[in-house]
């Protein structure tokens, strides 16, 4: 990743900065300029708690280049708590006990490494969010398993 | 606006042809369409590719392959839209036919994408997702239909084997097709066991890597029995768009883009999704194939698969698809992948698909869709 384009969107990828529509209170994440709700310009900066839960997930095994020494990892849509869904990969987390519907919060990690000189590119990943840490909004049982779960660990075994 | 038909088409055969650069595949294409048309000069070429300049570090390919191809000084020029080049390609064509700028135009897909090692195949085949959000996530192109995949199973309850039937039907549908990749069968037992590569996505959903070229002749139909007796007509053109990224979709499951391409084709061709005789559905996986017949109509929002299931996507069944082995058992070179499902719409409508032939085939349907559904061309062809 150049530097220059690194820097551009490092709020966004450290902080999860989005925008937040003066028009119609769209949240938006990645920001766009443009509201995708109502087709204003939205440039308000807003800051995103970072929750959410997981809306589907696949593991890479075959990687592009720049990921190769990370695979295979574990890759998620997430639908944060304040609607928008993002694409980001989990981590600390056995991608055999991932299910759609487990909530998950945002944590900052290296995302790839570039090149011979090996810049190191951070942004955000989601783990499991195990009950409390930080807000008292979150307290989710994390065992409590949707059943569709189940199958999936069928299907990978076989 | 003029009526425009298809009078020459050409093709090579789908696979890695080691022997053969991007410019000699391109030529041998436009070469045979220009035979089945009877002609030696075209007066514009539209090439659609979108990989050349990453896989090959060669862009400017109209002007390229149209010198290479002795045809110097025309009108020349490169389109691209991810998987959808050549769909795009073709609607460029149609629309300096159409408009009266030019006479006689070939439009061709043209790939080459087997000289590379696969990581770098797999990040060029990612720059059809959004390279900020989706790509620097380390999400490869298989993964973005891996989600959709898990997504689509969880919602409207399907089992992984449920989606066999794309794979099954495309791999028999290639053994009649001598261009195609894999002229094999497959088994519903071998789709179970196939490896997987991005769970859900085994190995036997996905479409394969390869090269290629595709080509057909265009010109005002007032023109065409110059040149064929077997002229068929352009009766709808159209594209349509969608978020780049599928989490900025309001329904990720569901081709807005397919819906609003395949809505405006209907209207200008004056028809409705039954009326088609066959339709060449854009099967780079098998979850893709699920959402293009619901997008296009020919099923509800989560019923796409079961019309796989019911057995009505064979040759003979109620809507044949992937007839001469779609891009799963034909190959996806991918910037080629929509003029090869124009050329085999076009074999079909001229009685020319031998084995694989839909009796009394009159309209047929080609959409060709590029990145997971943000570019959508859909062609319809009438049998003149
Ligand atoms: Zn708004």
């Amino acid at each position: 990743m150049e530097v220059a384009r690194y820097w551009r969107t490092t709020q966004q990828r450290y902080r999860m900065e989005g925008e937040i529509c003066p028009t119609c209170s769209g949240k938006i994440f990645p920001p766009r300029d443009v509201c995708p709700h109502c087709q204003h310009e939205a440039k308000t900066p807003f800051t995103f708690s970072g929750r959410g839960e997981i809306f589907s997930y696949s593991t890479i095994h075959n990687a592009p280049q720049g990921f190769e020494k990370f695979a295979p990892y574990t890759v998620a849509l997430v639908r944060l708590t304040e609607g928008p869904l993002v694409t980001a990969q989990l981590t600390d987390v056995d991608e055999h006990d991932v299910y759609i519907g487990m909530p998950v919060e945002m944590v900052t990690r290296v995302l790839r490494e570039d090149g011979e000189r090996g810049l190191l590119v951070y942004g955000f990943k989601f783990r499991p969010a195990f009950g409390v840490s930080g807000s008292s909004s979150q307290a989710v049982a994390v065992d409590v398993r949707a059943p569709e779960h189940a199958q999936h660990e069928v299907m990978i075994a076989r | 606006m003029r009526d425009v038909s298809i009078i020459g088409l050409g093709q090579t055969v789908v696979g890695e042809h080691w022997d053969k650069s991007l410019r000699m595949l391109g030529y041998e294409a436009l070469n045979s369409a220009m035979a089945s048309a009877r002609i030696e000069r075209i007066d514009a070429l539209y090439v659609g590719n979108m990989l050349s300049g990453e896989l090959t570090k060669q862009e400017h390919l109209g002007a390229l392959i149209a010198d290479f191809s002795g045809q110097r000084g025309i009108e020349a020029m490169k389109i691209e839209a991810a998987c959808g080049s050549a769909g795009a390609a073709f609607r460029v064509g149609y629309a300096m036919v159409a408009g009266g700028m030019q006479d006689v135009v070939a439009v061709m897909g043209v790939e080459k994408m087997t000289d590379q090692e696969s990581s770098l195949t797999t990040s060029a085949l990612a720059m059809a997702a959004d390279a900020e959000y989706e790509a620097l996530q380390g999400l490869s192109f298989v993964g973005i239909n891996a989600l959709l995949m898990r997504r689509y199973m969880h919602e409207h309850g399907y089992k992984k084997d449920d989606f066999a039937q794309f794979a099954i039907n495309a791999h028999a549908n290639a053994v009649n097709n001598p261009n195609a990749m894999f002229r094999s069968l497959i088994t519903a037992r071998q789709f179970a066991d196939a490896k997987p590569i991005a769970d859900p996505i085994n190995l036997l959903d996905s479409s394969p890597i390869a090269d290629g070229a595709a080509c057909v002749i265009l010109a005002p139909t007032a023109m065409a029995r110059e040149f064929t007796d077997k002229p068929v007509r352009v009766r709808a053109s159209a594209v349509a768009t969608d978020t780049v990224a599928v989490h900025d979709r309001r329904d990720p499951l569901y081709l807005e883009g397919g819906a609003i391409s395949a809505q405006k084709a209907y209207a200008q061709a004056g028809i409705g999704p039954w009326d088609l005789d066959l339709f060449e559905v854009h099967d780079a996986f098998t979850i893709m194939s699920a959402l293009s017949l619901e997008a296009a109509g020919f099923a509800p929002r989560g019923k796409g698969v079961r019309l796989a299931l019911d057995g009505e996507i064979g040759i003979g069944g109620r809507l044949p698809i992937t007839t001469m082995g779609g891009l799963k058992a034909r190959g996806h070179p991918v910037g080629a992948t929509g003029m090869y499902q124009i050329v085999e719409v076009t074999q079909q409508l001229r009685g020319e698909a031998g084995a694989n032939q839909v009796r009394d085939a009159r309209l047929g349907m080609a959409q060709n869709i590029g990145g997971s559904g943000a570019t959508v061309v859909t062609t319809i062809l009438e049998r003149a």
